[in-house]
């Protein structure tokens, strides 16, 4: 017993100051793209980063041709499009935050102010006064590679301790107030998937963790698996409406500890 | 530093392959098992379809001498009421069991007398193992879960408390990643095998790595290059490995209700996890390792940075130490590790059990120290963890073991990258996958030791330099069938901790 009091002195307090506490992220770390100089894209004729993403999430919008946009709902955050910019004009920022409520708030300018980004809005005045102080999610990995598992679990150390946000990962739909969803949803997880969602009693929330879930990301368009919650196809899918999406392959656990205190408005910071 | 000098055959020119055709079939059979009589392993068994005709290959590994053997066998047509048909190895070897079950399902090639031929992925005719008498019940678990992992569906097989065999039934993580390396690589290619199973992406990306550097025709790379770039890959290797056992003795001691090393041990994971970060940007070493550049690698590390991995090593040690050895010297921990889930050793080495479990139940085998020696010379000093009680103790012990050779290891990687102090930058204009071009009719196999165990990753070209037939063996492939045996004459209560001890991929299984 004595050995185990002496070893909690010895490892110390590690819990982070969540949101408040300034977060010093790894120096190679890739958040919100940016581009340092517009007119390099302008002048740029063949578009390589374009031909070079391996999800393709760069497009180029017909409103402004010498443009790009990137979709970070697709975007798996790689190093293609930075070692294949000539110019080398693209880059990543340090911003860990990047959960939206709405998918097309996730297709974005990286020329733009990253204050241009819509983050996500907290629930409504009503939801908020049911949910804000106690949000319970159910997980359902449907072909997830346990890498957005493994950093959603994560939250629960004492590092992150997500508890002291009143939101809980239960082990039941049926006590779950809201679905946690990670992988490209496969085929063979398609059905478990939609009888998890339909055992959650409503109203309910939809949070969409990863590049998989949002669009396929690297499993797009193939055979054994759906596109996410892109899906147009599958109604089953088509019909359910997500609430927040979380993007990343997989996302650093502070953007889903982001992404899920955004939604119940405990954040100070409502945008970039 | 020593230069390598020892050369592992891992190209073979499909010509140099001793094929047997279809009119040879039993002398095929029994030359693979002779030559798994004579103590060889099978590493993968696997079909190869071309345009009118199946071929299997099997690769067996000489584990003492290092050597690997191959052998294919060409498969036609048969006019009776299955199309493919072989005589099945696996009522003789079992370790054969899953590989002809995925054959048959995926090349629809029969193993003619496997004992339990049943779809090994597909979720259309979910048939399983049911045991039948008085008071027998069978109770159903998953496939969605009750904490945050992935889905697979178990059926235990109960008399009262007592399991007699648990059923397992995965399929559910299936992508599909092997058939869209076909005709490639393509440009997704490197980034679907990183996320095989995300908590092994480095083992999986080196794997893919080695077989393309292999095969290519036009990546050059000079010793020094080759050398700074396996010393990079090795630390990644090591930093997943120390995550992951230091994760899994966390999960162990909270499974058991000890809920000090648990708490320690998740944010000590966390630690790791982060310096992985702290080179590459992504806490699973996304984006790190690549066959393209010139160092083989993405980052490349200054003489400040590995200072500061040095000194973080350091201190998340001490913590490691201090978190794990509580365990060791609990008795209510012990009494509830020890004599759990046994997997002995005759049942280990005819199941082909690989990794941490292996030498858990006292095989002594780590491709580090065989398959991986022409990687990096530290690999020699590898002192092989074993223990004999093959059970989670075994396991769990097992991990603290690797975990202090892996610190060992780091040190001397390090103090290696130091001295060779490459301090210019990656090149930005590194070649990419377009202008690969690979050997025509070659097959590459790499094996490399990722903390669950071996990852074997086999590739074969086609006449004209593309992929014919990619293969990705997880060691979840064949360790999943030791967990049922590890439960058989247990509770369910205990299932929890078992298949932490094992601590298995979903997705790197379905794949």
């Amino acid at each position: 017993m004595l050995d185990i009091i002496i070893e909690r002195i010895k490892q110390k307090k590690h819990t982070i100051k969540f949101p408040d506490e300034n977060i010093i992220l790894p120096p190679n770390y890739r958040g919100l793209p940016t581009i340092s100089d517009p007119s390099n894209c302008r002048k740029c004729q063949n578009k390589i980063c374009k031909e070079q993403c391996p999800t393709k999430a760069i497009l180029t919008t017909t409103a402004q041709a010498e443009q790009i946009k990137i979709d970070l709902g697709k975007c798996i955050f790689c190093l293609q499009c930075i070692k294949s910019c000539p110019s080398n004009t693209i880059s990543f920022l340090d911003e860990y935050r990047l959960s939206t409520s709405k998918r097309t708030d996730l297709l974005f300018s990286p020329h733009l102010n990253k204050s241009e980004y819509k983050l996500a809005n907290s629930l409504q005045k009503q939801s908020l006064k049911i949910f804000g102080r106690s949000l319970q999610l159910r997980e359902v990995s449907a072909g997830g590679c346990n890498a957005c598992e493994a950093d959603t679990n994560v939250l629960n150390t004492l590092a992150f301790d997500l508890g002291r946000f009143g939101i809980k990962f239960v082990a039941s739909p049926r006590h779950a107030d809201g679905i946690l969803v990670t992988g490209p949803v496969t085929k063979n997880m398609h059905l478990a998937l939609i009888k998890t969602y339909n055992a959650i009693p409503s109203p309910k929330f939809v949070v969409a963790v990863g590049a998989c879930a949002i669009s396929g990301g690297l499993f797009q368009n193939l055979p054994s698996t759906y596109n996410g919650f892109d899906d147009g196809d599958d109604d089953e899918l088509k019909n359910i409406s997500v609430d927040l999406y979380i993007p990343g392959c997989p996302p650093h656990p502070l953007t889903i500890l982001d992404g899920l205190i955004r939604l119940l408005g405990k954040t100070t910071l409502k945008q970039l | 530093m020593n230069i390598m000098n020892t050369k592992i055959e891992k190209l073979f020119d499909l010509k140099s392959i001793k094929n047997f055709s279809s009119k040879e079939q039993e002398d095929y059979i029994s030359t693979i098992g002779q030559e798994i009589e004579s103590g060889k392993r099978v590493v993968a068994h696997f079909a190869c379809d071309y345009n009118n005709s199946k071929k299997i290959f099997t690769i067996l590994s000489d584990d003492k001498n290092c050597k690997l053997k191959i052998y294919s066998a060409q498969m036609t047509e048969d006019q009776s009421s299955y199309h493919y048909q072989y005589p099945s190895l696996t009522p003789l070897y079992p370790q054969m069991h899953m590989f002809e079950r995925e054959i048959y399902e995926e090349s629809k090639i029969k193993p003619i007398g496997h004992p339990a031929l049943k779809p090994v992925r597909s979720k259309l005719n979910d048939d399983h193992l049911h045991i039948e008498g008085d008071e027998i019940h069978e109770v159903a678990v998953g496939p969605v879960h009750a904490g945050i992992i992935e889905p697979g569906h178990f059926r235990f097989q109960c008399h009262g408390e007592k399991v007699f065999h648990l059923a397992i039934s995965l399929g559910y993580q299936h992508r599909g990643i092997e058939q869209e390396l076909i005709n490639g690589p393509h440009l997704q290619n490197i980034h679907q095998i990183e996320c095989v199973a995300g908590d092994t992406t480095i083992a999986h990306t080196w794997c893919f790595c080695e077989n393309i550097e292999n095969l290519s025709t036009n990546i050059t790379t000079s010793t020094t290059t080759s050398i700074y770039g396996n010393l990079i890959r090795a630390l990644m290797l090591e930093l997943e490995r120390l995550a992951n056992h230091v994760g899994d003795l966390g999960a162990l001691a909270n499974d058991v209700g000890f809920l000090p090393t648990s708490s320690f041990c998740g944010r000590i994971r966390g630690d790791y996890l982060n310096l992985t970060a702290f080179i590459c940007g992504n806490r699973f070493g996304r984006s790190m390792l690549t066959p393209y550049s010139p160092y083989g690698v993405n980052f490349i590390l200054d003489n400040q940075q590995i200072d500061y991995i040095i000194k973080k090593i350091n201190e998340i040690y001490r913590d490691t130490l201090g978190a794990t050895n509580l365990l060791w010297n609990n008795s209510t921990v012990l009494s509830r590790f020890e004599n759990t889930g046994i997997v002995d050793n005759i049942s280990c080495s005819d199941l082909g059990i690989v990794g941490v479990a292996a030498r858990a139940s006292g095989v002594p085998f780590d491709n580090r120290k065989s398959y991986q020696k022409d990687h990096i010379p530290h690999y020699q000093q590898i002192k092989i963890a074993t223990t004999t009680s093959c059970d989670v103790w075994a396991r769990a012990y097992i991990r603290k073991l690797e975990i202090d050779e892996s610190i060992k290891l780091i040190k001397l990687i390090l103090n290696d990258l130091k001295e060779l102090n490459l301090s210019s930058n990656l090149s930005s204009n590194s070649s990419s996958i377009s202008s690969i071009t690979l050997k025509p009719n070659h097959l590459a196999i790499s094996l490399i030791e990722g903390w669950r165990g071996e990852v074997c990753h086999v590739a074969i070209t086609n006449e004209s330099g593309r992929l014919q037939r990619y293969k990705i063996i997880d060691p979840s492939f064949h360790n999943w069938m030791a967990l049922a045996i590890a439960l058989r004459g247990e509770e369910i209560s205990d299932f929890p901790l078992c298949n932490k001890s094992f601590n298995l991929s979903y997705c790197g299984f379905d794949l």
